[in-house]
């Protein structure tokens, strides 16, 4: 065990974790943040995927010691069911969810393409989201929403 | 002007009229599509064999919808190279080369305009293909999907880009001597050798190139690079931890996974998917020269091959801060690699080892343990680097080989660390150089 500070949705905490305990268990066991869902944890369905610094992580395969000072964002930080972000208004208005396991990493993953890239074209949201499976073929409603939240931000915040 | 200049201008003049003229080479004149009826399909068949030997269509193909419709960049030292297209379309590609025209551009790099083709089409393999494997190449290509696609622009440094000069080229590198058997040698290792070096050229990325971008047929098969990648030594300077034999390498080829041995990865993924549809015969045979040209088994390779396999026994997170491992080097490391090395093992442990280390592989295609995965034992260390950044992916169709990619989850200080350790104590061999400058020059943005 060791005591390790994180700094999850601009909070800073602390736990005392296993340093190679996945980033996943910790969110989920010892932080209460259950957004993200343990898919296959192999790093092969994308369920996990939370934002480390810039870029969307595979956090079942994030060993949560080599965080380190990186800043992590999961899908609680982008708001909440009564104030939903950007990118959740859009999976709501587009309905892109059926049983729903795999969208807080869908999130996850379009947040960060979004942010890197605010107006991406539809082959750069194919390939970004092409990592992250849904499993009830949800997909065409997800690319819809990813787009929605794109064309939203580039008309401004109030959008 | 001086009487001098005047004589070497004429002079320079002269030189180049001649040099041009030993350049010319004619324009075969166009013929119609042949169209599929030309061909037998036991001839088409044939050819589909073997263009999936020599990989045609991984060249000439940059998107998957449309094969053989070449505009897939090829990076050289002297600039970007595209490759073109050889679907039978008439205008804009290969449909109205009549056979000979076929013919002549893989024996000599000549279009059927009579210009000079640039030798990352690798025509100092393929001069020595056979007339009739040829014949049964056009067969294959000319009844392909024709496709509109032409040709996009080289983009190659001054003066490269003038394609006459690659007759000279031609005159220093172009062996045009044609294949002949090798006496003392069976049917089998001739069959493979013919595959391997006329068709499959193996050594266009698995041998060192010159300064002027040429094989160098002094160190054939001893290493070389393919599109970023390490291609590794084939011959007596392989770093196999393990020696192969002509069973595995045959699977390995064929499906690009020799199971407790090897994967394939980047480009070689490739050649295995072509292979995938050659003959089995021929697949075997390139497997047997390849063994051949590896060379026999030294007592050097057999303690290498005891050492890898003692310590893939042992689970090597156990052995986490370093030095303890079975076969590493006993020296310990200077005090300012140690925090390097305890980084290396914590990463390692955390992300590496539930699938990788002795007794937990818990891959769907069995991870393979670190001291047996060539990737540590090449002399630098962009193989390993690619591999933990990228993942591996079996592309459309081929058996499962795969691993996450961890690019975005590790940083570069991470990487570099986890490659020194790995080095260390996994190859037990002394440390890459610039290894955080090849871990900063590898990063795709």
């Amino acid at each position: 065990m060791t005591r390790l500070d994180l700094s999850i949705n601009g909070r800073t905490r602390q736990v005392d974790a296993d340093p190679s305990t996945p980033l996943l268990y910790v969110l989920r066991d010892d932080l209460a943040l259950n957004g993200a869902k343990f898919g296959c944890g192999l790093g092969q369905c994308g369920a996990c995927t939370v934002m480390v610094g810039k870029e969307a992580a595979l956090s079942c395969l994030l060993p949560v010691g080599l965080v380190g000072a990186r800043p992590v964002t999961t899908v609680e930080g982008l708001g909440s069911a009564d104030k939903p972000g950007v990118l959740q208004q859009a999976f709501i208005a587009e309905q892109a969810a059926q049983c729903g396991y795999c969208i807080a990493g869908m999130i996850m993953r379009a947040q960060a393409l979004l942010e890197k890239t605010p107006s991406p074209g539809d082959a750069d949201i194919r390939r970004a989201m092409a990592l992250n499976l849904c499993r009830c073929g949800t997909h065409m409603r997800i690319l819809r929403a990813v787009r929605r939240a794109a064309d939203a931000l580039k008309q401004g915040p109030q959008a | 002007m001086p009487h001098w200049l005047r004589n070497s201008l004429l002079a320079l003049a002269a030189l180049a009229v001649a040099g041009l003229a030993l350049s010319w080479r004619p324009s075969i004149d166009a013929a119609a599509p042949p169209g599929r009826q030309a061909f037998a399909p036991g001839l088409i068949e044939q050819g589909a064999r073997l263009a999936a030997v020599g990989n045609c269509v991984s060249c000439h193909t940059a998107s998957p919808s449309s094969p053989f419709a070449g505009g897939r960049p090829m990076e050289t030292p002297f600039g970007t190279v595209y490759s073109t297209n050889i679907t039978p379309d008439a205008a804009t590609g290969i449909g109205a080369w009549p056979e000979a025209a076929f013919a002549r551009a893989l024996r000599e790099g000549v279009a059927r305009d009579g210009s000079h083709l640039y030798p990352a089409f690798p025509y100092d393999h393929y001069t020595r293909l056979t007339d009739r494997d040829i014949h049964a190449l056009y067969a294959y290509v000319m009844t392909r999907e024709p496709v509109t696609a032409p040709a996009r622009s080289n983009r190659l440094v001054f003066p490269l880009n003038f394609r006459p000069l690659l007759a000279g080229w031609k005159l220093l590198f172009l062996d045009r001597a044609p294949w002949t058997p090798v006496a003392g040698h069976d049917d089998s290792w001739n069959r493979g050798a013919y595959l391997s070096d006329a068709l499959g050229h193996c050594s266009a990325c698995h041998s060192p190139r010159n300064a002027l971008g040429a094989e160098d047929r002094k160190r054939y098969l001893d290493g070389g690079d393919a599109e970023g990648w390490h291609a590794t030594a084939l011959n007596a300077s392989s770093p196999s931890p393990l020696p192969w034999t002509v069973d595995k390498l045959a699977v390995y080829l064929r499906t690009g996974i020799a199971p407790g041995h090897a994967i394939a990865g980047g480009p070689m993924q490739e050649v295995v998917a072509g292979l995938a549809h050659a003959d089995d015969a021929d697949v075997r045979a390139i497997a047997s020269y390849i063994h051949a040209t590896l060379g026999a088994d030294t007592p050097e390779r057999q303690a290498r091959a005891e050492k890898s396999s003692r310590m893939a026994q042992q689970p090597l997170a156990a052995s986490a801060t370093a030095g303890t491992v079975p076969g590493a080097p006993a020296d310990p490391a200077p005090a300012t690699q140690m925090a390097q090395m305890a980084l290396g093992a914590q990463v390692y442990a955390g992300a590496c080892a539930r699938c990788h280390d002795a007794g937990r592989e818990i891959g769907s295609a069995g991870a393979l343990p670190m001291p047996l995965a060539i990737a540590n034992h090449v002399p630098d260390a962009r193989n390993l680097l690619r591999i933990v950044r990228d993942g591996v992916h079996p592309g459309p169709n081929a058996p499962g080989r795969w691993m996450p990619a961890f690019g975005d989850t590790l940083t570069d200080e991470q990487l570099t660390a986890l490659a020194a350790w790995l080095r260390r104590q996994a190859a037990g061999a002394p440390p890459w150089p610039d290894l955080a400058d090849t871990v900063r020059k590898t990063r795709t943005p």
